[in-house]
This record gives structure tokens, C-alpha cells and sequence, in this order.
């Protein structure tokens, strides 16, 4: 093989040896553990010539590379979740041997050890919510009185029409705040993401709320009910659940995420 | 219209199967914008990648507020600074 380095795929505590066992992450490479201070950094051998500064800036111009990296990645991720508790990193993160890897442990300690605790005994849920906007006021659009002359009632249609389509976009908005209010008191703490480009998720809705909650272990289970609660009770909205996520969206200092 | 509840889990199964199928769109706004952030010793900005793909660097600008930035600049033909870091001289 050609010059190597260290892709760290997150931060862990306790991982029995067994977790990795066996698994496989980016360009196929077997996953290992590096230990330092009582902190367990997740890695796996990759080459410069994969993952080396200009390869990284190539390679990541094309998306079956950059799918196929960040599916073995999260597969990664994943499989240690199973077993124990991980810090995600970020996607690409790469040390040029295990001492600098081990030397990262070290120098982020304090700030890996708060991550572990906000997280564990957590889990992330992912809720997506949309509304079919023209769908809604054409449901509510009110037909124009039958003796007004025809430009009259064109324009009063019209404005009718959009006063309607405001009028639904607020409503629809108040109800998606009321969503939240209640998955939030459920979940321990929410971060927004910003609303996913229509192109990449192939939704045509309107999407209001791209939210992911960190919802206690034992809360789970009330937290997917009030979704599907929710869901059920609110013909105006779709919810989408995804999960359960190792907690990507709050690995990081709540100061340094970007709230959309 | 019906309403959809596709990525619902069954509650019948207390906590769904890991490693189903998810939409690579959702997995994008975790792994692009989630995650410990740490400069590595080969660690790029994504946002900075002067990505070919116009495509591909719209769907990262919808994840990456920053990303704005880079397709802003390349619509301005600005040059592009790149956030490439080594912490000590390279190999």
C-alpha cells in the first residue's frame, strides 16, 4: 500500500473490543481503536492517495464518492453505537499517523469527555415536517359571489387567493411551532438543520421543520408515539421520523453549531 | 391526499433494525454539518472544496451556511481562499 494515514471516525468510551470487530469503513479498510487518556478514538487505515489533501478536494467533487464515504462512515458510527457511546466526527478527518491521532485525544479531552456526557444514555431522532401549500388554500378557497362582473371577481378571486395562501402558511406554521413545543418537551435538548434542498431529497413540499431531537433512552418510546401522535392529529402537516441517529446533530459545543 | 409517514417505524418493534436504508440527503446534514469538527492533519473544509459540480456544491450549500460564501464568491469570479490546514509541516 501506498504512504497512509488515520481516518478517525469518532470518539468513543468503553468500546468492547468486540464492536469493531470485523467492520469494515471508508475504501473497505478493518476499523480499530486507538486508546489515550481514557477516550477510545474509532479509526481505520486509509491512503493519501484516497484521502490526502488534493485527493480529498477531488474526490469529494463527485457525489458516488462522497455517498460512498459517508455511508461507510456512518455504518462505522453505527456499529460502535451499538455497543457503547460515540462522538461523531465530522466527515474526512484525517491524521497523518495514530501518535497525532492519540495526540488529538489528548488535547480535546475536556471537550470529547463534556460530548460523551451530553449524550449518553441518548439517542437522536430526526423529524421533518412539510405542508402542501397549494393544496391546502385551494381546499379553503372560497368560491366569488356569482353576480360580480367577471374582472371584479378575477381580481377578487385573486387576492382572495393569496390572502388564503398567507393566511395558510401562517396557520400551518403556528400548528408546526405546536409540534415542536411538544416533541421538545419530550427530547432533552433540539437543533434545527437547515431545510434540505428539494433537488437531493426529491420532496416537493414545502418543508417547515428539518429538526433532530436527543431524546433520553427511556423516552424513546414516548417520543415516537407523540410523533405518530402528532402526524395523526394534524391532516395539514407530514412528519417524517428518522432514526434512531448516534447523536451527530449535538456531538458538537452548542456554540458552535450553526442554528438554521 | 394521504397523509405519509414513510421513515415512521413500526411501534410495534420497540427500537427499529440500525443500518436500514436511510436517505443519503438526511445522512448529509449529519455528517456535513454535524459531528466534532477537529482540524485533523489532512482535514478540509468541505465548504471550501472547490467542488466541479455545481450540483453537488448547491445541494453542500444548502447544508453548509457557509458554503454560501464560496458559491457567492464563484459567481463574483472571487478567488476561493482554501481552509486547508496542516498543524506542522507536511511529510
Amino acid at each position: 500500500m501506498d504512504e497512509t494515514a488515520i481516518y478517525v471516525y469518532g470518539i468513543a468510551r468503553d468500546v468492547p473490543a468486540e464492536a469493531v470487530a470485523g467492520v469494515r469503513g471508508v475504501a473497505g479498510a478493518p476499523v480499530a481503536t486507538l486508546d489515550a487518556e481514557g477516550l477510545t478514538a474509532v479509526v481505520s487505515r486509509v491512503s493519501l492517495a484516497e484521502f490526502g489533501e488534493d485527493a480529498l478536494r477531488r474526490n469529494l467533487e463527485h457525489l458516488d464518492w462522497l455517498e460512498a464515504t459517508a455511508r461507510a462512515h456512518h455504518a462505522v458510527v453505527d456499529a460502535v453505537a451499538e455497543h457503547g457511546v460515540i462522538v461523531p466526527l465530522g466527515l474526512a478527518t484525517v491524521y497523518r499517523n495514530e501518535d497525532r491521532a492519540r495526540g488529538a485525544l489528548r488535547e480535546r479531552h475536556d471537550e470529547f469527555t463534556r460530548a460523551l456526557g451530553r449524550i449518553t444514555g441518548r439517542t437522536e431522532w430526526g423529524v421533518k415536517m412539510y405542508a402542501d401549500l397549494a393544496e391546502a388554500a385551494s381546499r379553503e378557497a372560497a368560491p366569488a359571489p356569482a353576480d360580480a362582473r367577471p374582472g371584479t371577481a378575477y381580481l377578487r378571486r385573486r387576492s382572495a387567493q393569496r390572502h388564503d395562501e398567507e393566511e395558510t402558511r401562517r396557520e400551518i406554521l403556528t400548528l408546526a411551532g405546536h409540534v415542536d413545543d411538544e416533541l421538545c418537551a419530550i427530547a432533552a435538548t433540539r437543533r434545527l438543520h437547515r431545510p434540505q434542498d428539494p433537488q437531493l431529497s426529491g420532496e416537493r413540499g414545502w418543508m417547515i421543520l428539518n429538526a433532530a431531537y436527543l431524546v433520553d433512552d427511556e423516552r424513546a418510546e414516548d417520543f415516537r408515539t407523540a410523533v405518530a401522535r402528532l402526524a395523526g392529529t394534524r391532516p395539514e402537516l407530514r412528519l417524517q421520523l428518522t432514526g434512531p441517529w448516534a447523536p451527530y446533530s449535538f456531538a458538537a459545543e452548542e456554540e458552535a453549531w450553526t442554528e438554521y | 391526499m394521504d397523509r405519509v409517514l414513510s421513515d415512521l417505524p413500526d411501534t410495534r418493534t420497540p427500537v427499529p433494525a440500525r443500518g436500514r436504508r436511510i436517505a443519503l440527503v438526511d445522512l448529509l446534514d449529519r455528517l456535513l454539518a454535524g459531528g466534532v469538527v477537529i482540524t485533523g492533519d489532512v482535514t478540509i473544509s468541505i465548504a471550501d472544496v472547490d467542488l466541479v459540480r455545481v450540483s453537488l456544491r448547491a445541494i453542500i450549500a444548502s447544508i453548509r451556511p457557509e458554503m454560501e460564501r464560496v458559491v457567492a464568491a464563484e459567481r463574483s469570479d472571487e478567488p476561493i481562499e482554501g481552509v486547508v490546514t496542516w498543524e506542522d509541516p507536511p511529510p
